[in-house]
């Protein structure tokens, strides 16, 4: 049962894992985007849509190519949390419009793009129940090696996911080791904290601002399209992606703008996200209800909040947000 | 002498052939005017998006959302509603905005005010006269609101604690506790609904009598226009007002004048939260009559967008709540009658929204060539 437990915790975590990777990297170029959950939505049913018309334009489901079931849907996925994120982009860093705004506005569309075209294939396919099924994709989705079966409780902690689970942990790493090693991601961070001093050491702030939000983007979005095509195994419901874009937000501020923490802090997250469904089970002597389970689903934010008081309050440099964050960036204002 | 022209090329090569220069003296009617074309520029796109997907005559479409907005008496009545909710959150959340305090917390202080007044009817409703009820109503959703507003204040004044996130961490921490006490105080038991409260003596219903007022909105919209005029005599003729501009230009020019930072924070945040609070009560005691973990509708999110929009001026703020609750009931009204999801709104609403904030680059900044002369002498 706790195998179980730890195996749906990560299952949880990994989408949150994605956007909150995504998110370090905006951040770390000064920009807050907000639009997050926006951009993951759009992630998830622009896989949807490839998906679905890679399904539809085959004429027998048996047929289908695992390459190609895989590759359509996650460019079309990558494709559209690019577009979102170079609007994101044009908006914040070349026009310097406001990003909380800019960003609010991402999330509102996003979502409203996200459950309009949600909505209107699941009107295509004329089915009974609000939702649309890709099980031939989804299935290569969420494929994982055939000796985890045989591997008992270790097999199904560590080997029993689909290939977007491990890369979500690879990018994570990646992108600590980007940041914290490299040449490149030194000047990123320095745009993240002060943009007039990269700038004046040569830096492009607009380029890494750009490059950063985009390629931000389309890692939350992949979070998306994981938690359509593999974790609710290719059922696209409307609003089923609930607040997890937030809960990735919460779990930047938790694991203080680090990506290899985020990696635990999301199965940690995830644990949290679907603890109440096993309360009765580890402990069945304490009555569980449903209004208990609410408060309970409280935790996550309740612990980023403590997180982010006790970091202010012992005002450590390295626990803090990038010194930019939030602000336009202007050469001409110095 | 070869090196030195390399750089000279070089140092030109970069040289763009134009830049930006931020401008101040541009006359409010011509901000205006770039604002209406913006707008104007984004109807162009939502047409040719709306032709996309329904293959209708745009020029249709657009007859078919004014009539949706504003096509009956009712519809007037609840267009003029909705406007009132979202410019009353909006005006909660504009003096801290002026502060440069991002408060992006007020769904979930509007979901206290709304949990405050929701406690209050159904725990008291029937064991004190109607009158009492309503006042304590009323005292208790604007305390719970402030509550929930001045929390983050108190940590942003002592120790600088990121307000954005800190607001932002505390709307879903306000969305599950009211979650759990539908569950708590269900009507049925094992169900998440609170049916409508008091239905049979009205017990903290903020409503005018139905004789008056058939649909029961009147007072909301009262109420709301009252705060808009006392919202910005506040911030453009007091002198709280004036230390919340002085705080948000320069936290430093303000501790020179004098200015207790802190103190201001903390204040401002109690008057947004209040008035957060104040628009929960609207909700739950002159709306619904009820509450639902969905009561305050993304309204606290859509009213930052809108008091930025107006440059937080309460009275423009009517002209922009006014101008995303037409759009928003233009295009439910799209969705119902061309066959697609009540999604579509959001579309539209966030392609508006993208051209409005667009525009005040062309506002604030002026786009110049760069002199052939200038780059030489560089």
């Amino acid at each position: 049962m706790i195998v179980s437990f730890i195996h749906r915790a990560v299952m949880q975590g990994i989408p949150l894992l994605f956007g909150a990777t995504g998110e370090i990297v905006t951040e770390k170029s000064g920009n807050l985007n907000l639009g997050i959950p926006g951009v993951m939505y759009v992630g998830g049913i622009s896989g949807v849509i490839g998906a679905f018309m890679y399904e539809n334009s085959l004429p027998d489901k048996s047929m289908a190519n695992p390459f190609l079931a895989i590759m359509i849907p996650l460019l079309c996925s990558l494709l559209g949390s690019l577009i979102m994120g170079l609007i994101y982009s044009f908006l914040t860093t070349t026009l310097r419009a406001n990003q909380n705004v800019t960003g609010l506005a991402i999330t509102t569309f996003g979502v409203g793009l996200g459950n309009f075209f949600g909505g209107s294939l699941i009107k295509i396919v004329g089915a009974d129940v609000p939702s649309i099924t890709l099980s031939t994709t989804s299935k290569f989705f969420s494929a994982h090696l055939p000796i985890a079966d045989n591997l008992g409780w270790f097999g199904e902690i560590f080997l029993s996911y689909g290939f977007l689970a491990y890369l979500a942990v690879i990018i994570a790493i990646v992108t600590s080791l980007f940041l914290k090693k490299t040449r490149t991601g030194l000047n990123l961070r320095a745009v993240g904290e002060n943009p007039a001093t990269a700038d004046a050491a040569g830096v492009n702030v607009t380029r890494y601002k750009y490059f950063a939000t985009c390629i931000g983007s389309m890692i939350a979005g992949l979070g998306g399209l994981y938690y359509v095509m593999d974790y609710v195994s290719g059922v696209w419901s409307n609003d089923g992606f609930g607040d997890r874009g937030w809960l990735a937000i919460a779990l930047v501020i938790f694991t203080v703008w680090k990506p290899n923490f985020a990696i635990i802090g999301s199965i940690l997250f995830g644990g949290l996200y679907i603890v109440h469904n096993y309360l009765n089970q580890f402990f069945p002597f304490i009555p569980v209800d449903m209004s208990t389970q609410e408060l309970i689903k409280m935790a996550p934010y309740l612990v980023t909040v403590l997180v982010l008081i006790i970091n202010s309050m012992r005002n450590k440099r390295e626990n803090q947000p990038p010194e930019a964050l939030g602000l336009s960036y202007f050469r001409e204002d110095r | 002498m070869t090196t030195t022209k390399a750089i000279n090329k070089e140092a030109s090569s970069r040289e763009k052939p134009f830049h930006i220069v931020k401008r101040t003296d541009m006359p409010t009617w011509k901000s205006w005017l770039i604002r209406i074309l913006s707008v104007l520029a984004s109807l162009v796109v939502c047409a040719i998006i709306i032709v996309a997907v329904t293959g209708d005559n745009p020029l249709e479409v657009y007859g078919t959302m004014i009539k949706g907005a504003v096509g009956s008496a009712r519809r007037v009545w609840v267009l003029l509603q909705e406007v009132a909710l979202l410019l009353c959150v909006s005006l909660a959340v504009t003096p801290a905005f002026k502060m440069r305090f991002w408060n992006i917390g007020a769904e979930g202080q509007v979901l206290m005010g709304g949990l405050g007044a929701t406690a209050v009817m159904l725990l008291l409703g029937h064991k004190l006269p109607a009158p009492v009820v309503l006042v304590l109503v009323i005292v208790v959703s604007i305390l719970c609101g402030a509550i929930w507003g001045v929390i983050p204040a108190v940590f942003k004044a002592f120790w600088n604690t990121n307000e954005t996130l800190f607001t932002l961490m505390m709307n879903y921490i306000a969305i599950q506790i009211v979650s759990y006490f539908t569950y708590v105080w269900s009507s049925n038991k094992g169900n998440n609904v609170i049916n409508t409260i008091n239905v049979d003596n009205h017990a903290g219903w903020l409503n005018l009598p139905e004789s008056v007022d058939r649909y029961g909105y009147l007072l909301n919209i009262i109420i709301v226009a009252v705060l808009t005029v006392l919202m910005y005599f506040y911030l453009n003729r007091s002198k709280q007002g004036y230390e919340i501009a002085v705080v948000g230009e320069s936290i430093n020019t303000a501790r020179y004048a004098g200015i207790n930072v802190k103190k201001v924070i903390i204040r401002t945040m109690l008057i947004s939260g209040a008035l957060c609070g104040v628009a929960g009560m609207l909700l739950v005691s002159g709306t619904d009559h009820t509450i639902t973990p969905n009561t305050a509708a993304g309204r606290g999110f859509t009213a930052i967008m809108v008091s930025w929009l107006a440059k937080f001026n309460p009275l423009f703020m009517v002209l922009t709540s006014l101008l995303l609750v037409f759009m928003e009931r233009g295009a439910i009204e799209i969705s119902t009658v061309f066959g697609l999801n009540t999604s579509f709104s959001e579309i539209i609403a966030g392609i508006i929204i993208f051209f409005i904030i667009g525009s005040e680059f062309f506002i604030n900044y002026s786009i110049k060539r760069t002199r052939a002369k200038e780059v030489e002498t560089k």
